[in-house]
């Protein structure tokens, strides 16, 4: 009976949803026009890439938080993984090993190329992150790479370093003006520092999330 | 251009700056640093309260120095001043409380001082943000923080309220994402003050959408009556400071951004149904109560109790006027609900503590051995009854004025009511503690709770009745750069 | 009926179907996927509302890149408590709630 009641008015609201966003298209485009925004703002931006620049220059504000956020659930992670005991790495399949010590390095270069790709195309240091962490777990599925134990100083200064780049980069900033107020002509380093930093730390992170618990 | 020092920025710089250094430190250190950093908070607050205050406006900083709309503005008005100074009175004397708490036993609170970190800095980000996808990303840094918070324990019960508690706010948060992308797609726009214009009543129907998924996420984020399942296992479960932070603080956050949000850009939309969140929150506070006075567990009966209080804030919204007296009532119940509801949290949490169980019916006895726990649980009580001179009477005062003076008199009998069934469940917890324990007993109380949370707890429940005292300040703070 | 608008409708869909799955799914992996679905949903719409006009809005296209590293965060959070709780109680379901 619930059942039924909850799939009903969910279809209900689909339908509703779709009705409505097909008279708002036969609206006329809002007046307030960002895109334009964006365009006219980006030689100040320090990078070529639009996406970037929203990212890291204009809402680079989200940027920070968001990373605050993969932080803290690492937090949670640690704080509620078992503390010792760490299971050995999973399989042993020679083909799989072969493949891994193929692919990695590969995946390395790949990571590079996205951090520094992301200045001027779709790439940047999410992506690049995202690949180290796929790199970490592919070694720890092909056996070549135990588990992680509670964290020591050093990897702790890891996961945290990027965020902590970036926020001090972001105060700094106060001197000239305003919460990550890039200066333009400063503007393409400091991205281009943040986002090695955050590539690092993202990487240590996503692979944290799976092999702190592994 | 503002100085280097400016309490906006560094009100959310701060509390992320120790709170990775607090992670450095290790998986049960950062106490002192946290309890540094935020007496620092607590500075820059009242800095901050005294300057809007003063000044009579809102104060702006535009991140990234862009502006609104293609940047992120912060602004503080009187509400937000208010929020920020009320998190830190709270905090302050909670993370103390902390210490002592965890002190016997490092080892059940993991991180909990970078989390700890990681939710103030959520909450002073979402007091001052005025973008709606900001706010989003501010939501889901104090949801997750809570829930961690929460989880950290590591029991099966606590893993089980977290999840459940991750769930709710998961679900609130994805209907507020799904608000936030129509209203883009109608507007182009996320930032408040350059939707609020936008806004009107013959908006498209994608925008009336909108604001119906954005508030009914929010409301169930604030556990309003019937979405309050969640909150009495994650409140009534974790750690007694934990516990005490999420009711006086998280759930205020997100009736916080119902309120910004329905005062500010939905404000055209919503005038004919602002009966309906009075209703649920008049529910909320006999169905709270109710619970209250029937719960087996001292904390159980304390997070009904939340529920039951947040019904109060609800009733404000069918007596919004110009003449800004429901608002106020809103912001001093907030304020004294906050500083009460911590304070009975910390000082249900020493005499758990102490007599080492959680049943209501196990303080026997503590009034001879916990006198200041007990007088704190007892004046925090007076702030929830609503009785002189605390800041929950001057509350239920300016709500029962405003309500007479709209001739809603079904909300002056509800207040009248609630606050008789808060006085049935905070003496059925003083009647007990009085009463001399059974012979075999005894020995639970043998030793004593550490001062330090004894008056932690004490001066968190005695601000909160002398908050009436100062009341006029805190009024006139929230008449700053608030109204429609 | 341009392509951003068969985006946004698909999302409309698959959001309803997340929010049905989070409330009526018992086990936890299924009930994190149908959250995810959900979140997939919510961005579908971000993006193909916006860009109703035929042109590409790098903001929407930032703010999706940005709600997906909280939505990944958000589903690490869910799956670490669920293996914790399987390891605690052998089961991928919470607990009844007893009403106290």
């Amino acid at each position: 009976m619930k059942r039924a009641a909850i799939i009903i008015f969910a279809a209900l609201f689909a339908f509703v949803l779709i009705v409505a966003m097909l008279e708002l298209s036969a609206l006329p485009s809002p007046k307030v026009n960002l895109p334009a925004a964006v365009a006219a703002n980006m030689a100040a931006s320090g990078v070529e890439h639009p996406v970037t620049a929203v990212l890291l220059n204009f809402r680079g504000y989200d940027t920070l938080l968001e990373i605050a956020v993969l932080l803290l659930v690492l937090l949670v992670v640690l704080a509620v993984s078992p503390r010792e005991g760490k299971a050995p790495a999973a399989s042993h399949e020679p083909v799989l090993q072969v493949l891994a010590r193929v692919a990695v390095p590969v995946m390395l270069l790949a990571a590079v190329y996205l951090l520094w790709a992301g200045a001027h195309r779709p790439g940047g240091a999410f992506q690049a992150g995202a690949v180290l962490g796929a790199a970490a777990v592919l070694l720890h599925l092909a056996g070549l790479l135990p588990g992680w134990n509670a964290p020591r100083l050093f990897m702790r200064a890891g996961l945290a370093g990027g965020f902590l780049v970036f926020l001090v980069v972001a105060s700094a900033l106060l001197a000239n003006g305003a919460l990550l107020h890039f200066p333009p002509e400063f503007a393409g380093a400091l991205i281009l520092l943040i986002e090695a930093g955050l590539t690092v730390s993202l990487g240590l992170i996503l692979a944290g999330l799976f092999l702190f618990l592994a | 251009m503002t100085e280097f020092f400016d309490p906006l920025a560094w009100l959310i710089l701060l509390p992320l700056f120790w709170a990775s250094g607090a992670f450095l430190l290790g998986p049960t250190r950062g106490a002192r640093l946290a309890i540094v950093g935020v007496a620092a908070q607590l500075w820059l607050a009242i800095d901050l309260a005294v300057k809007v205050g003063d000044g009579g406006t809102a104060i702006r900083h535009a991140v990234g120095g862009w502006g609104a709309p293609l940047g992120i503005d912060l602004i503080a008005d009187g509400l937000a001043a208010a929020m920020l100074l009320l998190t830190h009175m709270v905090a302050l004397p909670l993370l103390l409380y902390a210490r002592g708490y965890f002190a016997a036993d490092a080892s059940v609170a993991r991180y909990f001082w970078p989390l700890s970190g990681f939710l103030l800095a959520g909450l002073n980000a979402l007091f001052l943000a005025a973008d709606l996808f900001n706010l989003y990303v501010t939501l889901e840094i104090v949801g997750l923080a809570a829930v961690g918070l929460v989880a950290a324990g590591g029991n099966a019960t606590q893993i089980a309220a977290g999840l459940r508690y991750l769930f709710a706010t998961l679900i609130g948060s994805g209907m507020y994402l799904l608000g936030v992308a129509l209203i883009y797609g109608a507007y182009g726009t996320v930032s408040i003050a350059t939707l609020t214009p936008l806004i009107n009543a013959s908006a498209a129907s994608a925008v009336w959408i909108a604001a119906a998924l954005m508030l009914l996420g929010l409301m169930l984020k604030t556990a309003l009556f019937p979405f309050h399942y969640w909150l009495p296992p994650a409140h009534g479960g974790a750690p007694a400071p934990v516990s005490a932070l999420l009711s006086a603080l998280v759930v205020k956050a997100s009736f916080y951004l119902i309120l910004r949000l329905w005062l500010g850009p939905f404000a055209p939309l919503t005038g004919t149904i602002a009966w309906l969140p009075a209703l649920l929150g008049s529910a909320a506070i006999l169905w709270g109560s109710w619970q209250a006075i029937r719960a087996v567990r001292l904390k159980m009966l304390v997070a009904y109790s939340t529920i039951a209080q947040l019904g109060y804030l609800f009733l404000i919204f069918p007596l919004l006027g110009p003449d800004g007296l429901a608002l106020q009532a809103g912001g001093m119940q907030v304020v004294a609900h906050g500083l009460a509801k911590a304070a009975m949290f910390a000082a249900a949490g020493a005499m758990i503590h102490v007599t080492g169980r959680d049943a209501v019916a196990d303080v026997a006895g503590v009034a001879s051995r916990m006198p200041v726990s007990l007088f704190a649980f007892a004046l925090a009580g007076v702030t929830l009854m609503g009785l002189p001179p605390s800041g929950g009477f001057l509350a239920k005062w300016l709500l029962i004025d405003a309500a007479l003076t709209q001739g809603q008199w079904w909300l002056v009998a509800v207040i009248i009511a609630g606050g008789l069934l808060a006085a049935i469940y905070v003496f059925r917890v003083l009647r007990q503690a009085f009463l001399v324990p059974a012979q075999g007993e005894r020995r639970h109380l043998s030793h004593r709770a550490p001062p330090l949370l004894e008056w932690t707890a004490f001066t968190l429940a005695a601000a909160s009745v002398l908050l009436g005292l100062r009341g006029v300040d805190l009024l006139r703070l929230l008449a700053v750069g608030s109204g429609p | 009926m341009s392509t951003g608008l068969i985006f946004a409708g698909t999302g409309a869909i698959l959001f309803a179907m997340g929010v049905a799955g989070v409330m009526l799914l018992a086990h936890l992996l299924r009930r994190i996927l149908a959250f995810n679905l959900m979140g997939s949903g919510a961005f579908l719409i971000l993006i193909g509302l916006a860009q109703r006009a035929g042109l590409v809005d790098p903001v929407p296209q930032a703010m999706v890149l940005t709600g997906i590293v909280v939505s990944v965060a958000a589903t690490a959070l869910a799956l670490a408590l669920t293996r914790r709780l399987h390891k605690l109680t052998g089961a991928y379901t919470l607990p009844a709630t007893r009403d106290d």
